[in-house]
């Protein structure tokens, strides 16, 4: 798999990064090294084995269904840039 | 075993300008579990508290916070799963489904795309006595509901509450097994009133625990029985997606509205297109969506802050063998038990709290006489007031106590009804108030035969009309009911009535 300049745009524009236009190639360069390590891995057979998803046995952990948090509205807030009656506030955005 | 014979509706048919054409319908139905925490953080999923205030770091994405997940939830889902009939992964994992929108603190919603908790089950849709719908569920995954974003607060700014951020939410994922407006509404309803028999959803849709996704498309008559010969969606047209309706009319409005727009564009020659729509009720008509469009390359991938989620069969053959009765089966069971035609029994099963207040009152009775009284009386008198079941005045031992006086022959039916507005206003033992009152039934002959002979002597001149026109019997009838209250038996006032007159 090859990364153009066009998707390498494409991707920094879904993740709302910001790239200038010259710095794109070399972003799609980056792209294919890390790509072409992965599909090196690739090349290992793991013909049924199951994906490992812990190095040591564990069970997902699970929490009763009681109230424990919130309540903390002036937290939760005061890191927004604008908040007011108790909501953040944001610039407009309308379906 | 449920006897699940019925027969198939036909589908809705439109008339374009130049040939009929059938809808085809799928649905995303999302429906929040009834829990009281989020389904990976300790905050409150209560509705209606100030904003932001049920939020905990885990919602709001501060960094480093790691979800942990509700127990409660994951079992709601399989309990959902069993009450569908349907196949319950031992293994399932979550996914994070990656866009951005200010309701959605963390930039990607926790989902389960590639292996969902629950698979295949079914629903049945009644659509009348003996006719219903068997609709296929494809799957049910666990999710986080997004924050809420409000609009009109300022005419530059949205306002975002994450009160709702990180709720649970079970979306359930039908094929595109629904034929009409009508039975895509039909299929809520079903769906609601499983839930709410399992306890698991309350189905409130106006609060938005309960909402559709909804995919439309037309195809030709015969197209679709192709399809599903073949399983190739070629066979039918593209599909529309009308995103995030709350409303049973509206989603079968906006039904109707978007296979109209989309039988106009085909039959002038062009194509539709596959997108996401909104449906405006004011203006009856759905939109586009573009700025989904764009969005819609998710980059799913396997959530890395969650392992794998391993239930054991012993948990869910528990939850199996402790689920309540269903509407079918309880619906089956009042039609075999008690005698009810299938429609009364679909009223009375409609809610588990109405099945529940009718049980009780027919436990011992003559049931198709609680049935009418449930129904007719209590269910009218209930309406019109605005109350619930849960809020009844009358108790079912109440109204079992009229029930056991009407059969008994203790009071006509229209005492029964005047008896039934006492208790209904003032309270009170029903046989109690009877006695009290003076409503008994005067089944006493001698009684019956002294009024009827007063009323004959008092009137010698309707008692000659009535030798030549027998159908003034009915007059005298009334006459004796008036003179005694309406308490007279009507039956054996008729009798002696008769016997009296010599006709």
């Amino acid at each position: 798999m090859s990364i153009d300049t066009a998707t390498a745009a494409k991707v920094a524009k879904l993740a709302r990064i910001k790239v200038e236009e010259d710095a794109l190639p070399a972003l799609a360069q980056e792209f294919n090294t890390i790509l072409g390590f992965i599909e090196q891995l690739n090349e290992v057979d793991v013909e049924g084995v199951d994906p490992m998803t812990s190095v040591t046995p564990q069970r997902l952990k699970r929490r009763v269904d009681e109230v424990t948090d919130g309540s903390q509205q002036d937290k939760v807030l005061k890191n927004a840039r604008d908040a007011r009656e108790g909501f953040f506030v944001v610039p407009k955005v309308v379906e | 075993m449920l006897d699940q014979t019925f027969e198939t509706p036909k589908p809705k048919v439109i008339a374009g300008a130049k040939h009929d054409w059938e809808l085809v319908i799928g649905m995303e139905v999302h429906a929040q579990v009834a829990s009281n925490a989020k389904l990976f953080s300790g905050a409150s999923t209560q509705f209606g508290n100030e904003p932001n205030s049920n939020v905990a770091f885990v919602d709001a994405a501060m960094p480093g916070m790691l979800p942990v997940i509700n127990e409660f939830c994951v079992e709601q889902a399989v309990r959902t799963g069993l009450g569908l009939k349907a196949d319950i992964n031992l293994w399932s994992a979550f996914d994070r489904k990656n866009y951005f929108y200010p309701d959605l603190p963390q930039g990607y919603q926790i989902s389960q795309l590639y292996h969902p908790i629950v698979g295949e089950g079914e629903v049945i849709v009644d659509m009348g006595p003996g006719v219903a719908r068997r609709v296929r569920i494809e799957r049910i995954h666990m999710e986080q509901d997004a924050g809420k974003s409000i609009h009109d607060m300022d005419p530059n700014m949205s306002f975002v509450d994450l009160n709702r951020t990180g709720v649970c939410l079970m979306e359930i994922v039908s094929r595109p097994d629904i034929r009409g407006p009508e039975e895509a509404a039909a299929y809520i309803a079903k769906l609601r009133q499983i839930m709410r028999y399992l306890g698991t959803c309350d189905g409130n849709m106006q609060n938005g625990n309960l909402r559709a996704d909804v995919n439309v498309s037309i195809c030709l008559p015969g197209a679709y029985e192709k399809f599903m010969e073949t399983g190739d969606f070629g066979h039918l047209g593209t599909r529309c997606e009308i995103k995030n309706m709350n409303s049973m009319r509206f989603i079968q409005q906006a039904i109707e509205v978007e296979a109209r727009r989309q039988i106009q564009i085909v039959e002038a020659g062009g194509t539709v297109d596959q997108e996401t729509r909104l449906y405006d009720p004011d203006k009856g008509e759905t939109r586009s969506m573009r700025s989904k469009e764009e969005a819609h390359d998710y980059r799913y991938f396997p959530d890395p802050d969650l392992l794998p989620l391993e239930i054991e069969q012993d948990w869910v053959d528990n939850i199996a063998a402790n689920l309540p009765e269903l509407p079918d089966e309880k619906k089956a069971r009042f039609v075999g038990d008690f005698g009810l035609s299938e429609y009364d029994a679909s009223v009375l099963t409609a809610e588990v709290e109405s099945a529940d207040f009718f049980e009780a009152v027919a436990k011992d009775r003559d049931g198709k006489l609680a049935a009418n009284w449930v129904i007719n009386e209590l269910f009218g008198r209930l309406k019109k007031d605005d109350h619930d079941i849960t809020d009844s005045p009358v108790s079912p031992e109440q109204l079992g106590g009229i029930i056991e006086l009407i059969t008994k022959g203790d009071i006509s039916g229209k005492i029964a009804k005047d008896l039934f507005e006492i208790v209904y206003t003032e309270g009170g033992n029903p046989a109690e108030i009877v006695e009290a009152r003076g409503m008994k039934q005067v089944t006493d002959t001698v009684a019956i035969e002294a009024a009827v002979d007063q009323i004959i002597a008092d009137n010698p001149a309707q008692v000659e009309k009535a030798k030549a026109n027998p159908k003034l019997v009915g007059w005298f009838v009334g006459q004796v009911m008036k003179a005694t209250g309406g308490k007279a038996n009507p039956k054996a006032v008729n009798e002696t009535v008769s016997a009296k007159l010599g006709i």
